[in-house]
């Protein structure tokens, strides 16, 4: 930082310059982040997939997923030449590759709101129950250790009873709902450590209220690690998703890459030696899983340091 | 308490203490006395140093003093008040007093720039005019000119200038009490001196009223009007810093004394064991199993053995000034010793 | 032969910012039986003095000099040799060792494996009677053999931590910041017992601090270090009743004399911050912060002489004969 931008006259402009300094050390993320290879590896896969998922109509007309427009072509055709057909047909004749690209629509929409919606509860949860001691602290632990261990699949099976049917919705709330806890905890661990320093203890004695305390001075704390966490929660997301979709509990109508391995297994494609509608879906699944975890990995290792020493 | 209130200008004591107890509930079921009846009065622009070993309860006191431990019984009074645990109450509270802790690192939010984190109490209590505080906060802690610190990180800063932020925060809020824990021992020697000044400058230009919680009898020579040694939860010597250091009555005093190592030609009194425990606390004279006096037999000789082991001495009223001139202090020590127990 | 011989020793780490020449041309000599004491602020390159005899420094870094351990230069050593020497022949008491300790084991356990790992011939029988004898020597009674870290106070893990650094009857024995984390009153104790273990298995000994007046009563001779060099060393009792060097006087001042009036309401300190090792002012390091400072000193280049029989200085304004 320059003198002369140091002697300015002051305050009004203090927020304005902090701003600024935060530019400056977002800048510097952005280049750490740049500098590991397979940070980078894993947002050059994201983003091929996010370009295809929003270019898909345009590529991909939907009359090539419906059934009933693609009856005169084969059951599981092998690839042909012909671009939509590269990788051949399905059970009933429809393009794979275009299933390829709108299945990627919902898995990075339920995905990315299921996390978010995660991050949401377990930060707050996280640092409620590690600032507060005693029974709210104590009974938000609890409820932590609860949603642990409540499976999702029985979940989702239970609620499509109960709601007889299922919808984007009730996908996104289930695997919200059910990731949360690990972030919870992660977030307690770290707020209780962050209330173990002594500048908590000097925001209580300057008059802070307990709110205050959390957001002012334990959340900016959490933040590095919540987000490289949710990252992380993204990949686990979609592949929970994947098996939601592969046991036929995703809504039927919305291809899926789950549900394009549901269709697969189903049809004996496997049997039918039909591996251009048996291997992609599972090939793209893997594809974004892994690119979050690399990215999720690089952000864990390019902010955690910063908890420290910044 | 309008009565009390009626009182405080009469006995013009900032802060008093009365017969203060606190309690910790133990891992394994005990209960730990931290602070076990201890008696202390602050006066206006007064400088006390409470010294003990680590696990004495003078941290305990400090923190029950700022509202942070609620007392199992006994109180503490602002200006005759005794304090109230509501939030908005310990909030106004905390407008008059104030913290310094010993490791200034960790007592600023490494996120937060140093003008954040000296406005941070102007405005949680909504005070005007929070830049020119901060300004005159940082410039009278001795970091000038303040506006080339406003948008330094701590990490950025050395040791004593990191100490000087945390100063300046609390002098942000214009407090008339600040307490501070140990808040040399972290940094290097040849800062110290400088952080000690600062001390006695504020209380000197700004009337502040300073209770500095520490080890370091060299500190309290530098910088206190007036000592209290802490044994164990009790206070067990106070006085004039000058009447106490160079007349220790009590022998724990004298101990802690001879182990300075800059005290040439006094020969050492190293006390066998460490700080006992407070979940434990011996009979009688809680300093009898360690006494040099016991262990060689003066005690004896002077026939208060039995009550050593048996009569817990009196439990030591708050220091008060003797006579008009209010400089002049008691100097009391709670030994057998000094004061013979009531039986012989 | 001296237990300990630095000559001309420098180290400098090279982060991505450009060198930090931490120690520079250090020299420094610990005879059997013998306490030295290195006294210094943060970032003086004490720690990183001590680090250099191990050569426990980063890899990155790089050395000049010699570091004699028992008459072998560390420098040239094959690792496996390194090693042996690690615990054989000169061994550390880290600062905050006191959680080094493995939680789950007893203590007696933990004395003994250093024992049966690099004694020749060493039995089970014979390494439980030597960890019985270092606790005793330690000041413990045998019975903590049995205990777990977790039932020891501090003090105690401290003086386990001593025992552990003696299982292997080292030459030197290195101490940084033994006391810090310690009570005032158990730092006493614990520094009569370094002072007693050297003299009787005349053992060499360095122990480095921030604290001056920990080294104060128990040291032979000390060196005062500041920005990576030695400014002033000579025998602890003559150094601390006439300090020479300015720095050194400033330091001694920072701790009064209780009873001084002097010193009474006079805390005496310096002013600015020590130096940053890889922005080093010109000249005498110290010259910024030194109250004696002239224009020469930004310049000169300030070296450790002689000043009396036994004490060395390095500052322009100490003249040869200043200290007698």
């Amino acid at each position: 930082m320059s003198t002369t931008e140091l002697e300015q006259p002051i305050i009004a402009s203090s927020r304005s310059i902090s701003w600024k300094r935060r530019r400056i050390a977002m800048l510097q993320f952005v280049r750490t982040f740049a500098t590991y290879r397979t940070g980078m590896f894993g947002v050059g896969i994201l983003l091929f997939f996010i370009i295809v998922a929003l270019a898909a109509p345009l590529i991909f007309p939907d009359y090539l997923l419906d059934p009933n427009a693609n009856l005169s072509n084969d059951d599981m055709a092998p690839p042909s030449s012909e671009f939509y057909y590269w990788l051949g047909t399905d059970d009933l004749g429809r393009s794979v590759l275009a299933e390829l690209a709108w299945g990627a629509r919902p898995s990075l929409i339920i995905g990315i709101l299921a996390s978010l919606m995660a991050m949401f509860i377990g930060t707050l949860v996280g640092i409620a129950s590690g600032h507060f001691r005693g029974l709210f602290g104590g009974a938000m632990e609890r409820l932590t250790d609860w949603f642990l261990v409540l499976p999702f699949v029985p979940l989702v099976i239970v609620l499509q009873a109960v709601l007889g049917q299922t919808s984007l919705l009730i996908t996104v709330v289930v695997l919200g709902v059910t990731s949360w806890p690990g972030t919870a905890r992660l977030v307690r661990a770290q707020t209780l450590s962050v209330e173990g320093r002594p500048y908590i203890e000097r925001a209580k004695v300057l008059g802070n209220s307990d709110w205050k305390q959390m957001t002012r001075h334990v959340l900016p704390n959490v933040t590095p690690l919540v987000i490289a966490n949710t990252t992380l929660t993204v990949a686990i997301v979609i592949l929970s998703m994947t098996v939601l979709g592969f046991l036929g509990l995703l809504d039927p109508n919305e291809i899926s890459w789950g549900g394009m391995l549901d269709s697969a297994d189903e049809s004996g494609a496997a049997l039918r030696g039909a591996w251009w509608f048996l291997f992609p879906p599972g090939l793209c699944v893997i594809a974004v899983v892994l690119a979050f975890t690399l990215i999720g990995r690089t952000l864990e290792v390019v902010l955690n340091p910063r908890l420290g020493s910044e | 308490m309008s009565a009390a209130a009626e009182e405080s200008p009469s006995t013009g004591m900032v802060v008093e203490v009365d017969d203060l107890h606190i309690t910790f509930s133990g891992r394994e079921g005990g209960t730990a006395k931290a602070v076990d009846g201890v008696n202390l009065a602050i006066r206006k622009g007064e400088i006390i140093a409470l010294v003990g070993e680590s696990g004495c309860g003078k941290t305990t006191l400090a923190r029950t003093i700022l509202g942070l431990e609620i007392p199992a019984s006994g109180e503490v009074r602002f200006h005759g008040e005794p304090l109230e645990y509501t939030g908005r109450a310990l909030k106004r509270y905390r407008k008059h007093v104030q913290l310094v802790l010993q490791d200034p690192t960790g007592s600023l939010n490494p996120r937060h720039s140093v003008y954040e984190a000296v406005a941070e109490g102007p405005r949680t209590h909504g005070m005007d005019d929070e830049a020119g505080r901060v300004a005159r906060a940082l410039s009278m802690a001795g970091l000038r000119p303040p506006e080339r610190f406003f948008l330094r990180y701590p990490h950025e800063l050395s040791g004593g200038q990191r100490q000087r932020v945390v100063i300046a925060g609390a002098l942000a809020l214009d407090p008339d009490v600040i307490i501070a824990d140990e808040p040399v021992s972290s940094l290097d020697a040849s800062v110290r001196g400088e952080i000690l000044a600062l001390m006695l400058k504020l209380r000197e230009e700004l009337g502040l009223t300073l209770l500095v919680v520490t080890h370091d009898l060299g500190l309290a020579w530098n910088i206190a009007d007036r000592i209290v040694v802490m044994y164990l939860g009790r206070v067990v010597e106070q006085g004039p810093t000058e009447e106490v250091l160079r007349d220790p009555q009590h022998p724990y005093t004298r101990a802690l004394l001879s182990v300075v190592p800059e005290m040439h030609g006094v020969e050492q009194i190293v006390l066998s064991g460490e700080t006992p425990d407070p979940t434990n606390i011996p009979s009688g004279c809680r300093f009898h199993p360690r006494c040099q006096e016991v262990r060689d037999g003066v005690a004896e000789s002077a026939g208060v053995l039995a009550a050593c082991s048996t009569i817990s001495p009196v439990i030591l009223p708050p220091s008060i000034p003797i006579g008009v001139d209010a400089t002049d202090l008691s100097h009391e020590a709670a030994c057998h010793l000094v004061v013979p127990p009531p039986s012989t | 032969m001296a237990a300990l011989e630095m000559r001309d020793v420098s180290l400098t780490y090279h982060p991505a910012e450009g060198p930090v020449p931490a120690v520079r041309g250090v020299d420094l000599v610990v005879e059997p039986g013998e306490v030295v004491g290195v006294a210094g602020e943060s970032g003086c390159g004490k720690s990183t003095l001590i680090s250099t005899v191990l050569r426990l420094y980063p890899k990155s870094a790089t050395v000049e000099g010699e570091v004699l351990v028992d008459g072998e230069n560390v420098f040239e050593m094959k690792w496996n040799r390194m090693r042996a020497v690690r615990w054989g022949e000169a061994a550390v008491v880290f600062q905050g060792a006191l959680h080094s300790l493995n939680p789950i084991q007893r203590i007696g356990k933990q004395l003994a494996e250093p024992i049966l790992i690099h004694e020749k011939g060493a039995t089970e029988a014979s390494a439980a009677k030597k960890v019985r004898e270092l606790l005793e020597q330690v000041g413990l009674p045998a019975r903590h053999a049995n205990a777990y870290p977790h039932q020891l106070s501090g003090g105690q893990k401290q003086r386990i931590m001593i025992a552990l650094a003696l299982t292997c009857d080292p030459k030197v024995l290195l101490c940084d910041e033994p006391t810090t984390a310690l009570d005032v009153m158990v730092q006493a104790q614990i520094l009569d017992l370094l002072k007693a273990i050297a003299r009787d298995r005349s053992m060499g000994m360095l122990i480095i601090s921030h604290d001056l007046s920990v080294l104060a009563s128990n040291c032979d001779r000390i060196a005062i270090m500041y920005a990576g060099r030695v400014v002033e060393q000579g025998i602890a009792s003559e150094l601390f009743a006439h300090p020479a060097h300015p720095y050194t006087r400033a330091l001694m001042g920072a701790f009064p004399t209780i009873g001084d009036t002097e010193s009474r309401y006079a805390p005496s300190g310096l002013a600015g911050d020590p130096p940053f090792p890889g922005d080093l002012p010109s000249g005498c390091s110290f010259h910024p912060r030194c109250p004696i400072a002239t224009d020469e000193c930004s310049d000169a280049d300030v070296v450790l002489k002689s000043v009396g029989p036994s004490r060395k200085v390095a500052c322009i304004h100490v003249d040869q004969g200043a200290v007698v």
